[in-house]
């Protein structure tokens, strides 16, 4: 007992790595310990961590390939809408060109009527016009004959109507 | 063995940096057969339990859409699955579990060690060089037995000038023989240096009193280095494999 603590005590004094007493010992249970990660690495985690890769790997594949689909499908709904969008606009665009057409024939009958009447009814103010005016200027003159005789015969003469007419014509004329 | 403990302790500083890589049965004091189980034994069963855990329970699920452990496994996966096809080859990916297993068991061994307390197995000598010796058997053995003699053509570099082959090929055969030593030094090394010199900081710290504020400091950073070299180390000893096994089933590439 006392000279294996010796042994031991000068192991650890030296090197112990280079205690080959111990070196049968070490190397069993390295070959234990490989042999053992050696069967869980290849018969268990290996093929399954690689079956997992792979399934992984087709997963992505088969999600982009749909992704791809879906864009694809949606490039078509676009182009679909941008279509039906523009054939509105150009129906829109057709059916005010219609209305504008229609409201403007309207309009015009309707402005080519009122100018009808407007100068009818222009025509028929003028001679009423007229009428007044004449009517204005032969009373004008009536009652300018009358003023003079009744001045004449007031100041003393007795004057001659036809003349006093023919006067006050001629003065008015003037 | 008394007086030199004494001795340590009137120095006030007892530091013992390689005590962490002692192999010790995990009962009793008996001596260590081949079958004892030891501190290797648990934290290599620790390293399996943390495998299982990461590429078999977390997958468990299946699912299309990942867990975060199953998104840590498959990150594993196609890390290595891509390293063996552009390394190796395609011819390689039979090796794919096989270079799984290595880089697993490499990976989770470096971090738990670094786990304080624990024990480190990839740190021991015995344990990387069974890992490069079976990647040298390996490649020998699929070499010769995929291309037969051919296999030798590796170390006849036919580019060279002809005075220049055979002393390329002896060059060419060293290095090829040198390889396991090389691969499984680096690996147990690194981790060996990197825990030692952690160890011996916190001795420092342990003695130091307030101004063990600077070896605590400075652990915390070796220990960030730490995590680096443990995952590069498990990266590197795996992209060797991968180089290695190119000589066994990829094309020459001399």
């Amino acid at each position: 007992m006392a000279t294996e603590t010796h042994g031991e005590a000068e192991a650890a004094a030296g090197m112990p790595q280079l205690d080959f007493a111990t070196w049968p010992n070490q190397i069993f249970w390295l070959l234990v310990t490989l042999v053992v990660i050696y069967l869980v690495l290849s018969r268990i985690a290996l093929p399954r961590i690689g079956a997992v890769l792979a399934d992984r790997k087709s997963t992505i594949t088969n999600d982009l390939a749909a992704a791809e689909e879906l864009k694809q499908k949606a490039v078509t709904a676009e182009k679909a809408y941008q279509d039906a969008l523009a054939n509105a606009r150009t129906e829109a665009a057709k059916i005010v060109a219609q209305a504008k057409t229609a409201i403007q024939k309207d309009l015009d009958v309707a402005i080519a009527k009122a100018d009808v009447e407007i100068s009818a009814k222009a025509a028929e103010s003028e001679k009423t016009i007229a009428a007044i005016r004449d009517g204005a200027a032969a009373a004008v003159s009536e009652v300018a004959r009358d003023v003079a005789a009744e001045l004449v015969a007031v100041l003393g003469g007795g004057a001659d109507a036809t003349a006093v007419k023919a006067a006050v014509t001629a003065r008015l004329k003037g | 063995m008394a007086t030199t403990v004494e001795e340590h302790a009137a120095g006030g500083l007892q530091i013992h940096p390689m005590d962490q890589f002692v192999v010790k049965p995990l009962f009793g004091h008996g001596p260590i057969e081949w079958y004892t189980p030891t501190n290797v034994t648990l934290w290599m069963a620790i390293a399996v339990l943390c495998v299982v855990a990461l590429m078999v329970l977390s997958t468990r699920r299946r699912a299309i859409v990942p867990s975060r452990g199953q998104s840590v496994a498959e990150l594993f996966y196609g890390f290595i699955h891509k390293m063996v096809e552009d390394v190796a080859g395609h011819e390689g990916l039979k090796f794919f579990p096989y270079v799984m297993t290595v880089f697993l068991f490499i990976f989770m061994s470096n971090m738990l060690g670094l786990i304080p307390m624990s024990f480190s197995t990839t740190s021991h000598i015995a344990v990387t060089a069974v890992l490069a010796m079976m990647v040298f058997l390996t490649v020998t053995l699929v070499g010769f037995y995929r291309k037969g003699t051919g296999f030798l053509s590796m170390f006849w570099v036919s580019s060279a000038p002809l005075i220049l082959r055979p002393i390329l090929a002896l060059i060419e055969l060293i290095s090829y023989f040198v390889r396991p030593l090389s691969h499984s030094i680096r690996l147990g090394g690194n981790l060996m240096a990197g825990h030692a010199v952690i160890k011996v900081f916190a001795g420092f710290a342990g003695a130091m009193g307030v101004a063990s504020v600077v070896p605590i400091a400075a652990i915390t950073a070796i220990y960030g280095l730490e995590l680096l070299v443990a995952a590069v180390q498990a990266y590197v000893f795996t992209i060797l494999t991968c180089v290695y096994l190119r000589d066994a089933v990829g094309e020459a590439h001399h």
